[in-house]
């Protein structure tokens, strides 16, 4: 065991751990965080990425004593009470089905969206291409992704700057 | 408002509470009506939970009491309690939108609650595309009779005889004098109805009203949003895997390593010193690791040392020798005549089905062709694994689960644990939509036996690798075709034989089939014998016979291999191979494969397949249109390009709906790869409740259909499933998605041509024709006919090098 400091979604916290356990489950059990999910526990399909420097990375197979930098999940992307211009994209766009991979599409399309704003259509199946969906609910988080950009790209500078984490 | 797919325990609680007007608890109380989604954390209420509520038992809510299905608030408002569950269809949507016509409330002062079997009836969950189809009558139903109930309070309490009143948005009014009023809450909030429905069981349950005709349904054939989605955007659902408990702990199972393996010994001493340890548990060759956290639970799972010993014949042959297999094995249940004491609908594919003189057709036919089609077995694959957390409290059993046969789940527990059925409860929760995986759901007898066993709260889920090789899975088909053909171009002959290797196909819940009973051997005498199924009755063809063999593999106990129901169970085999077929008879006919089965679809409108030909010569006219169907013969000339593009059609239907499916795909010569660049699905399943999440349905439908087609295939050697993630068994990416899908509905929204169309089942149909459509497209691309799924890779470049392309 030994002290870990993190800091997720702007806020600090201490824990007494073992260095060694992934991320994910820290996130879900000590730290009440859910919208990162279980779904290989092998970095195969997205379901429990969180966003760390600006890459949305699995936390199912990262040790938390190996996370360097502040930690979003998808609960720290809504800002003053609005969701992201993507989880609203998801509403409008009515995207998920079970819904259960949705924290890893969503999680996915930020990272890319922060670092390429107007990605073109062969961009946005490369950049999603690791983050699996057993609905098939692609089509739409496809479409919800370029109505998100447009979104973005509408708003004022100072909204797109405070959606980068 | 809603929280038809948010938190049920809370609202349960609170609910519960408010309808029977006992447990002033005030703290429940005070939540308002629209606070309930995300306002609550599951370890809150379980803590609150401590006293009279969760100390069970659990009796069935009586489904003929209207108070078990509708509440009404003082705000006016209204929660419907139905006995399904909405693994992410939209159906609690819709069902919103029929009660709340029904009743006339308005829609946005309506939620509804599912599948949690202490508070909702039991119409046994979802599954078979039966929500609208069969499950919504009963609701509808109810929500008459409680409108014609509410209406005659309003009588009495304003003096003016019924007739003389009108109801709107959940306010009667005297028609002659409009001020006179008086809402629904003001009518019965706080009390109950206490009328009592006739009706034998849930599904012929029924009122004195009558329910509303089509064109008096005012939200039906609306697109209102589905309420479960904010919640699973914003990360504020609490899901079956969110489940925490004071003093819950976390078990993982150790499987065995390979098929029908019998344990010898465990060395406990493995995993003793590992942090967090509390216990090894075991009966028969059943195996579970439970610590304080969870993933100390996945640490000691992988590190127990264990030994077994193997079976003395192998379980099974390797996958690339299955269907040499299946050719050669003696059939379990072979075609034969009907016989006294069969029964009529269990197996009806026991007796070969003759139409006509087949046998003469062949002699004097012109032409003869014959194919055989081979279908793996392809997995459920859930996109996380079997989960559960059993609460064993106060002498009870709860168990949270994802089950989408919650009802199911609570007698398979109740009789695995040998617990009175009123003992027990399943908490209906979101999961990872399972395709009927979750409907032979291991993990809560799993959670519930352990939980009794250590006397605490467990979780339990499975792992990726765990998941994919032990799930169910769909049986693979063998299907041979010979159809004749005459001087016109005409199929006049058509014979289709079936092998399925589905002997000991899995049933619902079942507490003598669920892995945990097989391997503590606690299981049936006599397997289940699975099905080899008949294509649809599609075609007007005047000669034909048709039959289907169940196999079994040598073992079929305790193997990764046991099949099950996977979304439209054992329809897109059979379709694969039919549909596959007809293109080729076409095709040898030199004529166009639309036009090829236009001409021999008979549409009358006498009976019910003949009303169903008469809508599919509508759908694959829909399809054509939308696609811009040029008709010529497939294939087409062979292009010289490094990349061959071509188109197919396919089409189908299950039960009374029905799905005509188009694909244009590009094969890449040089690698083999083929790409669905645009799919066109034309569906008519009756009247359309919302048309928005038909259209979802319908699409994630045929993009599973693409999966199965393209990349979807159990790999396994002679003792175990090596295909074992999403590498191995992969699915669809984002990558695989087609540039454009038109979703055709063709019976609109709903259709005034036929306003009293019931709604019929949708989703599963959607993925029927789509493998056939497929390969047809392939083949019009290269001239070549791949009558192997999936059409990977690998697979399709052998294929047009032995071709020549």
């Amino acid at each position: 065991m030994s002290k870990i400091e993190l800091k997720v979604n702007g806020r600090s916290h201490t824990l007494d751990i073992e260095p060694a356990t992934p991320l994910l489950y820290i996130l879900r059990n000590d730290l009440g965080l859910q919208g990162p999910r279980f779904g290989c526990g092998l970095g195969q399909c997205g379901a429990c990425k969180v966003i760390i420097n600006g890459a949305a990375v699995p936390s199912c197979v990262m040790p938390v004593s190996s996370v360097k930098g502040e930690i979003t999940t998808l609960e720290g992307l809504a800002s003053n009470g609005r969701l992201h211009p993507l989880q609203q994209a998801w509403i409008d766009e009515q995207v998920p089905q079970c819904g259960f991979c949705q924290n890893g599409q969503i999680m996915t399309a930020k990272a890319m969206l922060d670092k390429n704003p107007h990605p073109t259509d062969a961009q946005i199946r490369e950049s999603m291409n690791g983050t699996l969906c057993r609905c098939m609910s692609y089509y739409r988080v496809q479409t919800a992704i370029k109505r998100a950009a447009k979104t973005i790209a509408n708003a004022s500078p100072v909204f797109g700057k405070e959606v980068v984490a | 408002m809603s929280v038809s797919a948010g938190v049920p325990e809370q609202i349960e609680e609170a609910l519960v509470t408010h309808r029977r007007g006992f447990l002033k608890s005030a703290g429940l109380l005070a939540v308002s009506f629209g606070a309930f989604v995300g306002a609550w954390t599951t370890e809150a209420v379980a803590q609150s939970s401590g006293g009279a509520k969760g100390a069970g038992p659990y009796p069935d809510p009586d489904f003929r009491q209207i108070d078990s299905w509708i509440v009404i608030h003082e705000n006016n408002s209204a929660t419907f309690y139905v006995g399904k569950t909405d693994p992410g269809q939209g159906t609690g949507t819709g069902f919103r939108q029929l009660m709340s016509d029904e009743l006339d409330i308005p829609f946005d002062q309506t939620a509804c609650i599912m599948g949690s079997t202490d508070i909702t009836v039991d119409q046994v969950g979802s599954g078979g595309s039966t929500a609208m189809e069969r499950d919504s009558w009963p609701m509808r139903r109810v929500a008459a009779e409680a409108r014609r109930v509410l209406l005659e309070m309003a009588s009495a309490r304003l003096g003016v005889p019924v007739d003389q009143l009108a109801v709107s948005d959940a306010i009667v009014t005297v028609k002659a004098e409009p001020s006179k009023r008086v809402t629904y809450g003001e009518l019965i909030a706080g009390k109950k109805f206490n009328i009592t429905l006739t009706g034998n069981n849930v599904n012929s349950v029924t009122g004195q009203a009558k329910t509303k005709s089509v064109p008096e349904l005012k939200n039906t054939g609306q697109s209102p949003q589905r309420d479960d989605i904010p919640a699973k955007v914003d990360g504020s659902l609490k899901w079956a895997v969110d489940v925490k408990l004071p003093g819950m702990v976390h078990a993982r199972n150790v499987k065995p390593p390979f098929a029908c393996a019998k344990l010898t010994g465990i060395d406990e001493s493995s995993v003793k010193g590992l942090p967090g340890f509390i216990k090894v548990v075991s009966k028969g060759n059943y195996v579970a690791v439970v610590c304080e956290r969870e993933e100390q639970a996945i640490r000691a799972a992988r590190q127990l040392k264990t030994t077994w010993q193997k079976p003395s014949t192998a379980p099974f042959p390797a996958s690339e020798d299955l269907f040499s297999y299946m050719r050669a094995a003696a059939p379990i249940s072979a075609s034969r005549p009907l016989l006294a004491g069969d029964s009529e609908t269990r197996n009806p594919e026991s007796r070969p089905i003759v139409v006509g003189n087949p046998d003469a057709a062949f002699s004097g036919a012109a032409k003869t062709i014959e194919a055989e089609y081979e279908i793996p077995f392809q997995g459920h694959t859930a996109f996380a694994g079997a989960h559960a957390t059993a609460d064993p409290s106060n002498g009870q059993m709860t168990v949270y689960s994802n089950d989408m046969k919650s009802y199911g789940m609570r007698r398979c527990v109740a009789a695995f644990l040998g617990m009175p059925h009123d003992r027990v409860r399943v908490v209906w929760m979101q999961g990872p939509q399972g395709f009927g995986r979750t409907a032979a759901e291991d993990a809560g007898c799993e959670a519930a036996w352990i939980a009794r066993e250590i006397g605490r709260p467990v979780r339990v889920q499975w792992m990726r690798d765990e998941e994919t090789a032990w799930d169910t899975k769909s049986p693979a088909f063998l299907v041979k075709m010979r159809g004749a053909l005459d001087s016109d171009g005409r199929l006049v002959g058509y014979e289709y034989y079936a092998r399925s290797c589905d002997y000991n196909h899995l049933g619902y819940n079942e507490p003598d089939t669920v892995l945990i009973a097989q391997l503590m051997g606690s299981r049936r005498a006599r397997p289940a014998s699975g099905s080899a199924s008949m294509p649809s009755d599609m075609y007007a063809i005047p000669n034909r016979k048709m039959a289907g063999e169940v196999v079994g593999l040598p073992i079929v106990w305790e193997t990764p291999l046991r099949t099950g129901n996977l979304r439209d169970p054992n329809g897109p085999q059979p379709t694969f191979a039919a549909e596959s077929f007809i293109d080729e008879a076409a095709a040898a006919a030199k004529t166009d494969p639309l036009d090829f089965r236009m001409k021999m679809i008979k549409a009358d409108t006498n009976d019910d397949a003949g009303f169903r030909r008469a809508r599919s010569i509508a759908v694959l006219k829909a399809a054509a249109e939308a696609y811009g169907w040029d008709p010529r013969p497939s294939p087409k000339p062979i292009g010289t390009g490094k990349v061959l593009t071509g188109r197919g059609i396919a089409y189908s239907f299950r039960g009374q709906t029905v799905v005509a499916q188009i694909a244009e795909v590009e094969v890449n010569r040089q690698t083999g790869h083929v790409w669905a660049k645009r799919l066109v699905c034309a569906h008519d399943c009756g009247l359309v409740v919302n048309p928005e999440s038909l259209r979802h349905a319908v699409e994630c439908g045929t993009l599973h259909g693409l999966s199965r087609a393209i990349h979807e295939e159990v790999r396994f050697d002679t003792e175990k499933v090596t295909s074992l993630d999403w590498f191995s068994h992969p699915t669809l990416r984002h990558a695989d998605v087609p540039e454009r899908i038109d979703i055709v509905l063709v019976n609109g929204d709903p259709n005034p041509n036929r306003p009293d169309l019931p709604p019929y089942g949708a989703g599963e149909a959607s993925l029927k024709p789509m493998l056939a459509a497929i390969a047809n497209a392939i083949h019009d691309a290269t001239g070549v006919r791949i009558r192997r799924v999936p059409f990977r890779d690998d697979r399709v470049l052998a294929a047009l090098k032995a071709a020549g392309v």
